[in-house]
Parts: C-alpha cells; sequence; structure tokens
C-alpha cells in the first residue's frame, strides 16, 4: 500500500470527485460560466482540505456541458492553493493523450504539491474526444492499453525503451521531471462491471471503481473479481488499494437530500447521457443495502461503514457537484461531511482496529 | 404527447403505406398530439459504431433523438428472411439500454407471406422488451394480398390499423397517468 501512498492503519480516506461538468442549475435554468465554475472547483478544493477531506479529483471531458477538459491545468492550480489534500484526475483518458505529456504533466504537479499527485486513468465513458484528437473509435481498446502500459513503464523506469502501434518509439528516452518520491501512485479506472475490473486485477494496479446506484453486494463481486484476477497474476492484493466512487448528497433527513438532488442528477443525465434517471431507482438510494451515499448524516454513515465491512477498501470518494448543484449547497455538504461523517467513520473505524489487534 | 411513426425498411411501399394511414388516423382522431412520421428511406442513417446517440451527427442524429423524445412509437416493419429489416435493427442499436423505457410501443407488420405472422411476436418483441418498452401487444400483420396499388383494400385492416391507433393512445395515456402517480409518492 506504501507504493500507493495509502496508510492502512488511517483506515478508510474519503474523497471527493468531480468530473468536471459544467450544466445549467435545473431549478433555475441559468448557467454559471466556465470561469466561475472552473473557480469553484478550486475554491471547493481548499474547503475539502479545510474540513479534513483525504482527495479531490477532476475529470477529462471533451463535449459541451463539461469545463475541465484542460484537466492537469485546473489540478495544478488545486496543488498551488492547497497543502495536505491528495489530488488526482477522474480520470485521465490516456487512450487519447501522449502518456509522455501525460507523465510530464503528472510529475509536475506532484512537484508543486509536494508529493501529492496521482493518476486515474480511464478509457472514456463519453468519446466524442476520439473525433475531436483525431483518433479512431475503433482503436478504442487497444488505445487505452497500449498507452496505460506505457505510462505504468514510464512510472517505473526513468530511461524508457518502448515501441508500440499508436505512438513513436522510444529509445533511451528520459522522461522528466521525476516526482518527488520516485513514482507517482497510477490507478486504472474501471465502470461498474466485473469484467472491467478483471483488468485492472491482471495489471495489478489499484482500481478506482465508478457507480451509478445498485445494491452494494453487486460492486462486491466486481472488486472481488479484481482480487481474485491480481492474484491470479502473481499480485498480492492486500498490496492493492481500491477506492469506490459514486453519488453522494447529505441534508437534514433523507427525504431531503433525494429531494434537493434528485433534479440535479436526472436533468444532469439527460443533458450529458441522454436519458434521465428514473425515479423508481432513484427511491433505491434511501435503501440501506443500496450503494448510492445519498441521505441524512447517519444515514450516509452507516451506509459508508456497511460497504467498507463490505468491501474492505481504501478509499471512497464522493461525487456530490453533478449536475449544477450550486456552490452554496457544495458549501453546506463539505460541513456536514466535516463536521458529522468524517468524525464518525473514523471514530468507529480506529475503534474496530483497535479491537481488531 | 410526441408520437413517432417509424417506417423501419427503405425497401418497397406496403410499410410505408400503412404507415401513412395508420398517422392520418392518429391526427384525425387525436388532434392535440404531435405525430411525426420517420420513413427511414427519407433518411441516410450511418451504422451503430457504440456512441451514444447524442453524438451521432445529420439524420442519424435526428433520427435518434426524435426516436428518444417521444412519449410512444409506432414501428411499422417488412418481414425479411424471416426478421426484422437490418435498417430497422440499425435503430435498435443506436440508442442506449433501456432506450424505451416509460415509452409505450406498437407494431404494424407487413409481409408477403403468412408464414411469416409469428416473427413479430418472437423477434421483434423480446428486443422491445429488453428496451424496456411498454408494448401494445396486439399488433397489425399485414399481406400481400390485403394490398392493390399502393393502397390497402381490405376493410378488417384498415379496422384493425383503427384500433392499433387507439390501444397505442389509450395505453400511452393510462401508463403516463400510472406512472405520474407512482413518481408522486416518492416525494422527491
Amino acid at each position: 500500500m506504501k507504493k500507493y501512498r495509502i496508510d492502512p492503519s488511517k483506515g478508510l480516506e474519503f474523497g471527493l470527485y468531480t468530473l468536471g461538468d459544467h450544466l445549467p442549475n435545473p431549478l433555475t435554468g441559468e448557467s454559471i460560466t466556465a470561469q466561475q465554475r472552473l473557480n469553484e472547483i478550486i475554491e471547493l478544493a481548499k474547503l475539502a482540505e479545510q474540513a479534513g477531506i483525504d482527495f479531490i479529483s477532476v475529470g477529462e471531458s471533451h463535449q459541451d456541458y463539461f469545463a475541465t477538459q484542460a484537466h492537469t491545468v485546473v489540478l495544478s492550480a488545486i496543488a498551488q492553493a492547497t497543502e495536505k489534500i491528495k489530488i488526482a484526475s477522474s480520470s485521465t483518458i490516456i487512450s487519447t493523450s501522449d502518456p509522455v505529456r501525460v507523465y510530464e504533466d503528472f510529475a509536475t504537479i506532484d512537484l508543486i504539491s509536494n508529493g501529492r499527485a496521482e493518476i486515474i486513468a480511464g478509457r472514456a465513458s463519453r468519446v466524442g474526444l476520439f473525433d475531436l484528437l483525431g483518433y479512431n473509435l475503433r482503436n478504442y481498446e487497444e488505445l487505452f492499453e497500449e498507452k496505460f502500459d506505457l505510462l505504468l513503464m514510464i512510472n517505473e523506469q526513468e530511461v524508457v525503451n518502448w515501441s508500440g502501434e499508436f505512438r513513436a518509439p522510444l529509445r533511451n528516452a528520459r522522461v522528466l521531471p521525476r516526482p518527488l518520491n520516485g513514482s507517482l501512485p497510477i490507478w486504472r479506472a474501471v465502470g461498474g462491471t466485473p469484467a472491467s475490473a478483471i483488468k485492472a486485477g491482471f495489471a495489478g494496479v489499484p482500481m478506482f471503481l465508478a457507480h451509478l446506484g445498485g445494491p452494494a453486494t453487486v460492486f462486491k463481486r466486481s472488486i472481488d473479481a479484481y482480487r481474485e484476477a491480481a492474484r491470479e497474476r502473481g499480485f498480492d492484493p492486500s498490496e492493492l488499494p481500491v477506492a469506490t466512487a459514486g453519488f453522494f448528497y447529505a441534508a437534514e433527513t433523507t427525504q431531503q437530500a433525494q429531494r434537493e438532488y434528485y433534479p440535479f442528477i436526472n436533468e444532469g443525465m439527460k443533458l450529458t447521457n441522454g436519458r434521465g434517471y428514473p425515479k423508481q431507482a432513484f427511491a433505491l438510494g434511501a435503501d440501506p443495502r443500496d450503494i448510492m451515499n445519498i441521505g441524512s448524516p447517519q444515514q450516509i454513515i452507516e451506509k459508508i461503514l456497511y460497504q467498507h465491512e463490505l468491501f474492505g477498501h481504501q478509499r471512497y470518494i464522493a461525487q456530490m457537484d453533478f449536475g449544477g448543484v450550486p456552490f452554496e449547497k457544495l458549501v453546506k455538504n463539505i460541513e456536514i461531511i466535516g463536521t458529522e461523517i468524517l468524525p464518525a467513520i473514523r471514530k468507529y473505524i480506529a475503534k474496530k482496529q483497535e479491537e481488531s489487534q | 404527447m410526441r408520437v413517432v411513426g417509424l417506417s423501419g425498411s427503405i425497401v418497397g411501399s406496403k410499410t410505408r403505406t400503412a404507415m401513412d394511414y395508420t398517422l392520418k388516423v392518429l391526427k384525425e382522431r387525436y388532434p392535440d398530439a404531435e405525430a411525426t412520421l420517420i420513413d427511414l428511406a427519407d433518411y441516410n442513417v450511418q451504422f451503430s459504431d457504440g456512441r451514444n446517440y447524442l453524438e451521432y451527427e445529420g439524420d442519424t442524429g435526428f433520427v435518434a433523438n426524435t426516436i428518444m423524445d417521444a412519449d410512444a412509437i409506432i414501428i411499422g416493419t417488412p418481414i425479411f428472411q424471416a426478421s426484422i429489416p437490418a435498417t430497422l435493427k440499425n435503430i435498435f442499436d443506436l440508442l442506449p439500454i433501456h432506450a424505451f423505457q416509460d415509452k409505450v410501443v406498437s407494431m404494424l407488420v407487413t409481409a408477403g407471406s403468412p408464414k411469416h405472422f409469428l416473427i413479430a411476436e418472437q423477434h421483434l418483441k423480446p428486443i422491445l422488451s429488453y428496451m424496456k418498452a411498454q408494448i401494445v401487444q396486439t399488433y397489425v400483420f399485414i399481406e400481400e394480398k390485403d394490398y392493390h396499388r399502393k393502397q390497402i383494400i381490405n376493410d378488417d385492416v384498415l379496422i384493425r390499423l383503427d384500433r392499433l391507433v387507439e390501444d397505442t393512445m389509450m395505453l400511452t395515456e393510462t401508463y403516463t397517468k400510472i406512472r405520474e402517480a407512482k413518481e408522486a409518492e416518492y416525494d422527491f
């Protein structure tokens, strides 16, 4: 775990992630400017750090309704504005970028942030960037696998000799600067299914598992499959961190949380994915077995602890800003996380670790 | 209420003839409904390449978006080689999983032979179920002999098409009410 800067004695890390979406507020129909959205993301990182949140990540989507296409630049601004919080991408679409440039960017952010940068590499669930950046969607899978391998190689070796199909060969190439402590944590972003989780296991890299809704036990299958696949290939799963990431929203009562967050999710998904979130499915989020953490602080605490027992994961990452949620609501959520949720989770997990010793 | 008539083939005229009649009835009897005919023969639709339907441009984007915006879809299709035409299957492939959730879908089927009667039942309906459609169970099956010079000449077929329109609208109205009542219970 140390290689990935995870300290198991700390229990469960708590993070935030944003896709960097830039959507109108469905209640008012109004959009903030891209500039304001970017500034608010940076501000959010500062507030998260003050509240004791461990991690924040920003996504890369090249299409309408998004503002963080240049996500490494945003992360770099966050690095400058903060001191402790870990900084990552969620995710970096390595398929349509040059791994050398990506590594240079993140190693630089790592130095600026004094060793806080991580890469989460994904394949893209929205594929408009293939056209925009001049790649053939037909190579979706191979582009990712080849470039992800190269990225891992650059992380391990300062001098790289490499050749492949989608990039000019590298001969005794030195990729600089090097990160503060020699290497960066590099995670593989995984959608919900075991088929996708297995690929992260085969590569022996940490897994960032994103999910929408559904019973937590279903996602446990993906985590089990990941660890099993890693074991099969000779990696030690106890050395490989797992993060889960999904919708989060806290309010005084569960009903209020659902009422406040639903329009953002539903309208936001209509604009970015073309289909809203069915109310019937969203209503299940109030069920303690469901993986969506939307509810009262107490309910969210119970759910996160239940998920932690089930998954044995090292990091939970909350997505609470999707769909144009106004900034004051985000501030309120951070406050609830900092004052109610984090202390309860840390206390409980510390007690449990003490008991098991 | 938005109703789309989808004529699923770029070959021949029988399906289009039946769709024209069906939409004429729809417009006469339900003037408040917003009826749109999409005859695939009028559009140049590309093959699905796996992207989200919002990312298609031109005719493909127009067809996919119009279908996704509909409350009800009346599909007209011929039967080729004991199956639906590739052009219609391609429309399904362009759309997301669960694309027909909360939509009503009904069917009229044209065929050169009565041997094809069960194709809609055993081939088309399972696709619609998978895509979560509320299906109007009874479909209208129209044969070669029901046509003469691009006109439907069998009164029984015409009356069944009238009923198909009525059933489609009735199920859409009813289902919408049920869904709205259910959603109102959630209080969010």
